[in-house]
Parts: structure tokens; sequence; C-alpha cells
């Protein structure tokens, strides 16, 4: 019996070691590999713009300056950085409340049989490729945003003592950091509104149950037993979605306008990293200080969304389990 | 709380006041009520201007010359001029998507099964996780200039290669995202009952989790094909777009956003139209195989 168990036993127990050991480093090597990924990225790019940032010194991360010309080369990341960071801040101020007003119909007021169907079709546009937003904000809302809101705006707001710059633009091709903030907006939207709404469904119905039934009204509920109890969350959703609109590069490249300088109205054309990337690194020559002065961008455009995107997910940890 | 208390002790004085309050509760509970309307409603009316646009404009342009022809000049002002079509794009996209998914799948799947059932509660587990979700929202196109330095630089040019890669590193963390939340749906008594009969953890998890996860994975990896169907950004710094059918991946590829940038953005009415055409195949392609995935997951439940 001994001898027989032994027997039997002792080989297959040593090859199913000898697999388990395998896969097992097969996996972990693989989980490895990602995250030297990430360390592989971020170390590329910061060698990528160290030309740019020896160049220039600390000075790159304040000057204005994009001159290309020979012998002449200058660059800044003020710009750039200006844009990226005031296009997603007002795309975030624009899209929060829409999403947060989605989230609470679909989780408190809708018909039951409208949730789902309302919630997919959010879903979907979330799906939609951004390239697909560019087109359709150079074409459908940049002539929009151009006629009904510019010149108004500019002809009423732009009076106004001190603020009045920023509403008044003698810019007529329409693409502006405004155009750039709202096709963002429409972008990030989707992804907001089903982060908020999830959170939402997870409060516990008998917090809600008990609220109402001390006669609170639904907005009463939402205000004082829903927020309070997913907040951290909705904070974490909504800085997922900055995060993914610093990076957005298809859907503003077609809508800001391109234009490397200083905007002192939100209807002057601008740039942000990843469009000034886009734009210009496939043309630039290999190896010169414009291509790593892009990679320097690059390296503070990964900085800031690496800090955005970390603070998000340590939000949202609880929601993640 | 403290209303309780006023109509308890003086219930005749505060009536007026309760009404009062009671109808300015109502007031607000139902002004935020139909500003939540409003904002569903402009949310799908964003989404119904894009499709309606899209479908537009795009049916109106899309033909079996687009389909089957390759990239001409525009042909404004000579309307002899042959039309030119998205051919090589359709092709180069296919191509690289197939193979980027490819190689993105093997690793993502690994991964996702480190995870979930070699590194639960461990400090390599949790560091690999965040670092994944990191790259699942990272910039595209920081992904693109990293696979430039790594390989086009060193090559000496843009490359479908280099494009394939590129689309590789996206597609990994989308698969171990899901990858991962399936396999953990798989309840232990599973594991356990195939560990009692003797087997080693390796076969369980190919032959039992991995066979139950299934459909999850392959949700995953649908989702996956669809993001980087419709990524741009970084194949402009990779694979870089080729106006000719190119099927060598040592040299310049075209792809399907690419063209449809390069078209949308040349002045010219009729590539316009072209570029429509294209946003209009690509959309109805992410959106069907998202459909599909869905329907995939749905039936699992």
């Amino acid at each position: 019996m001994q001898q027989s168990v032994s027997l039997v036993a002792k080989p297959r127990g040593s090859s199913g070691a000898m697999g388990d050991k395998f896969f097992e480093w097969l996996c972990r090597g693989a989980g490895l590999l990602v995250l030297g990924l990430l360390g592989a990225i971020i170390l590329t790019l910061f060698i990528g713009g160290l030309p740019a940032f020896q160049e220039f010194g600390a000075q790159f991360l304040w000057s204005t300056a994009w001159q290309p010309v020979e012998g002449r080369e200058n660059y800044g990341a003020l710009v750039p950085m200006l844009g990226t960071i005031v296009t997603s801040i007002l795309a975030i101020l624009i899209a929060v409340p829409a999403a947060f007003g989605i989230a609470f119909y679909l989780t408190e007021l809708a018909p039951q049989w409208l949730r789902q169907p309302v919630g997919t079709a959010i879903e979907l546009l979330a799906a939609v490729p951004s390239i697909i937003f560019g087109m359709w904000g150079l074409f459908v809302l940049v002539p929009i945003i151009q006629n009904y809101i510019q010149i108004p705006f500019g002809e009423t707001l732009g009076a106004l003592p001190l603020i009045g710059g920023i509403f008044d633009s003698n810019n007529f091709a329409g693409t502006s950091v405004f155009a750039a903030s709202m096709v963002l907006a429409v972008m990030i939207l989707p992804f907001i509104a089903a982060t908020m709404r999830d959170v939402f469904l997870q409060v516990p119905p008998v917090y809600k149950e008990s609220a109402y039934g001390l006669g609170a009204t639904r907005w009463e509920v939402m205000r004082g037993v829903v927020i309070p109890y997913t907040r951290i969350s909705v904070v974490g959703g909504v800085m997922l979605g900055l995060g993914r609109a610093l990076g957005e590069t298809m859907a503003v490249t077609f809508v800001i306008g391109n234009a490397n300088r200083m905007f002192t109205s939100v209807f002057d054309p601008s740039t942000t990293i990843a469009s000034v990337v886009a734009m210009e690194f496939p043309e630039s020559l290999m190896g010169s200080l414009k291509q790593s002065s892009l990679l320097a961008l690059g390296f503070l455009l990964f900085v800031i969304s690496f800090i955005v995107l970390a603070t998000s997910r340590y939000l949202l940890r609880s929601r993640l389990k | 709380m403290s209303i309780t208390f006023d109509i308890a002790t003086a219930p005749a004085k505060n009536m007026a006041a309760a009404r009062a309050l009671g109808r300015r509760r109502r007031l607000v509970d139902k002004a935020v009520q139909y500003a939540c309307v409003a904002a569903t409603l402009i949310g799908l009316l964003f989404l119904a201007s894009i499709l309606f646009t899209l479908f537009l404009r795009g049916f109106g342009a899309l033909d079996w010359t687009v389909l089957t022809k390759e990239f001409e000049p525009t042909t404004y002002g000579d309307d002899t001029a042959p039309r030119g079509g998205l051919a090589h794009a359709i092709i180069g996209t296919l191509i690289q998507t197939a193979i980027a998914t490819s190689i993105g799948t093997p690793i993502g799947l690994l991964v996702g099964t480190y995870l979930a059932e070699y590194a639960r509660g461990s400090k390599l587990g949790e560091a690999v996780r965040f670092v994944s979700d990191v790259l699942l929202s990272a910039p595209s196109i920081l992904i693109g200039l990293f696979i430039y330095q790594l390989v086009v630089l060193p090559m000496g040019g843009f490359s479908g290669f280099a494009g394939t890669l590129a689309l590789a590193v996206i597609v990994i963390p989308v698969v171990v995202r899901t990858t991962e939340d399936m396999l953990q749906l798989i309840p232990n008594t599973l594991r356990e009952a195939v560990v009692a009969l003797g087997a080693p953890k390796w076969k369980m998890v190919i032959l039992v989790c991995w066979r139950a996860a299934l459909s999850g994975i392959v949700t995953g990896v649908l989702l996956a094909f669809a993001r980087i169907a419709g990524e741009t950004a970084p194949l402009l710094l990779t694979s870089f777009g080729n106006n000719v059918t190119s099927t060598d991946l040592t040299t310049a590829m075209a792809s399907l956003p690419v063209a449809i940038y390069q078209q949308a953005n040349s002045g010219f009415p009729d590539l316009i139209n072209i570029a429509w055409a294209g946003a209009l195949l690509i959309t109805l392609g992410v959106l069907a195989v998202n459909i599909i995935a869905r329907l995939l997951l749905r039936t699992r439940k």
C-alpha cells in the first residue's frame, strides 16, 4: 500500500510541482513586465527630454517661447501646459454638473424601464473613438460656438472691466480654448456619469429608505444621504475624468487651433501638450532639440496625469473592491 | 429633527411656517428634478447630434469606391480624376489591430491570472494592479512617444511594427482588468474541488478557471480590440500612415483613424466626405464589437 502510494504520487507530484513553479513564474513575469513597462515609459520620456532640460534649465517650465528657427531655437513649456490645464479644468466644470444630473436621474428619478437603455446609451457614447468627437467638434460645434456663443459673449461681457478680456477675442477661425473645453466636456461626460451612477447604486437602500421614511424629498435624500456616503468616490470619478481630459489628443487637436502663443481669452486659439506633440513631433528632425523639447513636454504630461490618476485610484479604491 | 420638536411643543403657532417650509422643500425638490432631467436630455442630445451628423454625412459618402480604392489626391476642380478610397487604411487597421491584440492578450491574460490567483493580498500584486490601472487611463500619445524612442528611432523610420507594439501596450491593461474581475467571480469551492482531485494548480487555472471565465475574458479582448481600432494619436508617431496599401510591417503603414485625421484636415470637400465615410465605418465597427461584448456578458449572467 505504502509503496504503491509513493510510486504513483511521487512522479506525479513532482511534475505538478514543476508545472506549478513554471506557471507561477510565467504569470509573475508578466506582472513584472507591466511594472517595468511603466518604469520604461517614464525613463524613456525623461532621457529623451534631457537635452531640452539641460539646454533651457528650469526656465523651460515658465518660458512661453516656441522658436523653431535653426540657430535661434528656443522652446518653453508654459503655453502647452497652461492650455492643457485650462481646457481640462473648464471641461470638468462643464461636465460635472451635467454628469451629476444624469447619475441622479438614472438612479433615483427615471422610471425603471428607462434606466437600462439610457444607461447603455451613455456607456456606448464612452466607447466612441475620440477622433469622431474631434470631427464632430470641428464641423458641428465650432460653427455653433463661433456664431452663438463667441460673438454674443464678446459683445456683451467683453465690455466688463477686469474680466472682460476673458471673453473678448479677435479670433475668427472659431477654433479656440472654449471649443476644446466643450468637446472635452462632451467626451468625459459619459465616463463621469457612469462612474457616479455606479457609486450611487452602492448606497445601501436601507439608508435611503430611512430618510424617505422621515419624510425627506428625493433631493434631500441625495444631499443628506447619498452624497455624504459616496463623496470620496465621486471625487475619484471626477479625477478619472480629469485624467482623461489632460491626455486627450485627437478631439482637442481638431478644435483648439494649435497656436503656440499665450492666450488671454477663452475664445483665443491655443494648444495643449498632447496636441502640440501630435502636430509637431512626426515632422520634426530625428534627435533634434525640438524633438527633445516635445519629449520633455511628454514627460511633464506624464507626471501630471500620473498624479491625477493615482489620486483618482486612491479615492476609488473602496469601489474597486 | 428641530421641525418635529417645534411642532410637538407649539403646533398651532407653527402650522403656517411648516406649510411654507414644506412648500419650499417640495419646490427645491421639483427644481432639482427638472434640472436633472434637463441634464440627461442634453447628454442624449449630444449623443444624438454626434450619431446624426455621422450617419448623415457618413452614409452620404459611403460607397463601393471608398471601400475598394486606395488614396487618390482630391478631385476638386477636376471631375474626371479618379476618386480615391480607404481600402489601404482598412487593411492597415485590420493588420495592426489583429497583431496587437494577439500580442497583448496573452500578456494581459497572464497578468490578470497572476493578480487573481497568485497575488491576492501581496505587495507586488498591489503594485502591479496599480500600475496596470494607471496604464489603462494613461494618455495614449505618450505610449506613442515611448515606442517612437524605443523602436522608430533605432530602426530609422516609421513602421507598422512600431504601431503594432504601441497598440499592444494599450491592449494589456484592458485585458488585465477584465481577466482579473472575471476570475474573481469564480467561487472558491470550484478551485477547492479541483485541487482536492489532486490536480496541480496550473491545471486548475488553465482547465477550470480560464474555462469558467471564458466569456468574460473574450469580452475583455473584444473591448480591447474596439479600443485600439479607434486609436489615432499613438499611430501618428509610430506607423505614421501611408497612401498605398502596405502589408510590410517594416515600413510606414496606413490606418483608418490616421487616414480620417489627415483627410478631414485636408480642406478639400471630397476628401472630407471620404473622412466621414471612414468615421462612420470605424464607429459602426467599434459600437458593434461593444454590443457583442455586452451580449456575451449578459448570456453569462
